[in-house]
């Protein structure tokens, strides 16, 4: 082979060789990439998880035909702050992803909600109930999602010193969503005319025994015992309540953030009665009963679906339209645009209806107030809730001027 | 002199009354869990970190039974610990067994990741909130003690797993199978030149202590939640029960067991934040002044 031609040959396999890669660049260039983040294998599994992933992803499914690319990953946080921020720097850096969602508890959240800040990239928060991140912590970078501590305070809170619960004890989960949740409700009750004579801070994770706090709470001589606490904790406390027969001695339980999976895993007979706050239940309306169909297929098959689980769905379908908008390459350039997008555009999707974004990152949609029915009012499958009583999102969410939130003041 | 009390401690004497005996049940949790411990540790030398596995598969079996064939919590309290004791024994013959000759670490790390996948698959099946499990009817109910509203099955949980500690205690220090397995420990080529199929015996001990770790997963189930991290939570404090009263030691891992049970049962009263480090702090102090542990041999 003279020298020409070999160099040729050698040229024609570099072009060769350098084709996909080229391409592999451009195709990066057009996909949009999402990552949840959350628990899939601790106490929230059931209500992030699995679940959620199956969510996320039909909402990327449902943005298939847009001249766009999208991928979705995921991975566990194990509710622990340095697990998910280091997962997150990695995610940004070296996967090149453009939106994390979720986050997992509420510990974890703020730590993400810095990390995606200082990288400028979109953090849409589905799960985690601290008002903080839309009060001192909140970020240009940040849309908070489904529900957070207030507005559970406000409705389930609110609701339970109606109905006569004036005294109160609290067993707080010891860690920023407990405190949060604690001080939103304790601020509810006492405003009300209330009183809060006391509160047991347990560890969390890792209390399985709640029945010494049941009974402190109990000798406080309080009529209504607040759960601050969520997943296995709050199913702890109203099993070992049961059994220590608090309600038989006129004791009410006020389960502050409870979700479906929780009552499912209870069982009616023991949950009937109780009252909890969600955003979103399954046979809501006709819209959400079509979600439900849509996604039934990929979910867990003993795990019904709760509103952490819409609202990866809702906030990655708001999102996507305004990648959609604004186009793909500024998108993945400039987080905080994107969001700002977010804000400007009016929501509307089929778990919360119409909707709309506040300055500090709090998306505003109707709360709902349900009681779980008695066994023989359930008649199928996840027929869990009945429904007492609907806030308006403008009225169930603490007004932008007093969470402190630097965005607003500026 | 109740007075006496009640102005030391700064807490209402029958609130102080009641938070004992609460920590003594959680304590009877630890003391079976520990004895189980214990004795797979003390005649196979094993670390058996599968152990929280198995006190979770315990209630599982118990919800199988109910769920899937009718069969209650007094049939699980038989049943359970059988079938799970099943699976410890092929656990131990199929892979375990062939770690004796090398050091404890291999043994540590085969369970710790058997107890790992054993946990996966339960989570895969069944999710993470857990499975409701009622107490049983004969059980129901409560006793008011004056200072406190006792739950009659908190009184049959403490109940029982003293009988069982003490029977396993018996069996062990009185009998003359247990003085077999004793004399294995010491040498076992010696015990088996007299006859004594020493290997299936360390089989069958292997699955008793498991079958302990199971019924106390039956006691836990109508009370806890039925979840797959159930056993996690526990397994770590069980631990520290076992090297606080002596790795090996029966009777030591009973008494620690009730014993920090109940201290713990007081910080949830006076430091409820510390409650989930008072143990590891105990264990930290005991391991410094007696590093074998309140009851065992150095």
């Amino acid at each position: 082979m003279s020298e020409t031609s070999r160099r040729s040959v050698l040229a024609a396999g570099a072009a060769f060789a350098a084709l996909p890669l080229s391409h592999a660049r451009a195709q990066a260039a057009n996909t949009i990439r999402i990552a949840l983040l959350c628990d899939f294998s601790g106490t929230y599994r059931d209500v992030t998880g699995p679940n959620e992933l199956a969510c996320v992803r039909q909402a990327a499914a449902e943005f298939s035909n847009r001249g766009f690319n999208i991928e979705v990953v995921y991975a566990d946080n194990q509710n622990r702050a340095d697990v998910g921020s280091n997962i997150t720097r990695t995610w940004i850096d070296r996967d090149g992803v453009d939106c994390i969602v979720d986050g997992g508890a509420s510990s974890v959240a703020l730590a993400v909600n810095e990390v995606v800040r200082e990288k400028n990239k979109v953090f849409l928060n589905s799960s985690s109930a601290t008002s903080d991140l839309t009060g001192r912590f909140c970020s240009p970078n940040l849309v908070h999602w489904t529900y957070d501590t207030y507005m559970l305070a406000k409705s389930t809170g609110g609701a339970t010193v109606r109905a006569g619960g004036d005294s109160w004890y609290f067993i707080t989960a010891d860690y920023a969503f407990g405190h949060a949740l604690e001080r939103d409700t304790a601020t509810f009750v006492r405003a009300a005319g209330g009183r809060v004579l006391g509160q047991a801070r347990t560890p969390f994770p890792g209390t399985s025994d709640f029945s010494s706090f049941l009974v402190q709470a109990q000798a406080s001589r309080a009529k209504v015992i607040g759960l601050a606490n969520a997943g296995s904790d709050t199913i702890n406390c109203i099993k070992q309540a049961s059994e220590f027969g608090l309600a038989r001695r006129g004791i009410k339980l006020a389960s502050l953030l409870m979700f479906m999976p929780d009552v499912h895993s209870l069982g009616l007979e023991q949950t009937q009665g109780l009252i909890c706050t969600e955003t979103f239940y399954w046979d809501l309306n006709d819209r959400t009963r079509a979600f439900t169909r849509r996604v039934a297929g990929q979910l867990q098959s003993n795990v019904p679906l709760c509103m952490n689980h819409a609202g990866g769905y809702a906030s990655v379908i708001h999102y996507l339209k305004a990648v959609a908008d604004m186009g793909v390459a500024r998108a993945k350039e400039n987080g905080a645009e994107v969001v700002a997008r977010m804000k400007a555009m009016p929501c509307d999707d089929d778990c919360f209806g119409p909707g709309s974004i506040r300055q500090d990152g709090r998306k505003l949609h109707p709360a709902y107030l349900f009681e779980v029915k008695a066994p023989s009012e359930s008649h199928g499958r996840y027929d869990y809730y009945k429904l007492l009583q609907t806030t308006a999102g403008d009225e169930g969410f603490r007004p932008m001027a007093e969470g402190n939130c630097p965005l607003v003041r500026s | 002199m109740l007075e006496f009390l009640e102005t030391i401690t700064g807490v209402p004497t029958p609130l102080l009354f009641g938070q004992i005996l609460l920590g003594l049940i959680n304590g009877a949790f630890y003391a079976m869990l520990s004895l189980g411990l214990a004795v797979i540790f003390g005649l196979l030398n094993i670390i058996n970190f599968t152990h929280g596995a198995q006190f979770m598969m315990g209630a599982f079996v118990a919800w199988m039974l109910l769920t899937w064939l009718g069969l209650g919590y007094w049939w699980a309290l038989i049943l359970a610990p059988l079938i799970v004791g099943a699976t410890g024994v092929v656990i131990e013959r199929l892979m375990i067994s062939r770690l004796y000759k090398l050091d404890h670490l291999y043994g540590l790390l085969l369970t710790f990741g058997i107890g790992l996948m054993i946990e996966g698959f339960f989570r895969n099946q069944y999710g993470s909130s857990g499975l409701p499990y009622r107490i049983p009817a004969e059980l129901s109910g409560a006793w008011d003690l004056g200072f406190m509203f006792m739950p009659v099955y908190r009184g049959w949980v403490v109940v029982f797993s003293l009988v069982v500690c003490l029977a396993t205690w018996l069996v062990i220090e009185k009998t003359r199978l247990g003085a077999y397995l004793r004399a294995a420990t010491e040498n076992a080529a010696l015990v088996q030149a007299f006859g004594v199929n020493v290997p299936r015996m360390i089989t069958l001990t292997y699955g008793a202590g498991v079958a302990l770790a199971a019924l106390a997963g039956v006691l836990a189930a109508p009370i806890y939640s039925v979840n797959p991290q159930m056993g996690t939570n526990l397994i770590i404090v069980v631990f520290a029960v076992v090297v606080i009263g002596g790795m090996g030691s029966i009777l030591g891992s009973v008494l620690t067991g009730f014993g920090l049970g109940v201290i713990e049962g007081l910080t949830k009263v006076y430091w409820p934040e510390a409650s989930a480090t008072v143990i590891f702090v105990i264990m930290a102090i005991v391991l410094l002044t007696r590093p074998a542990g309140l009851f065992g041999r150095a």
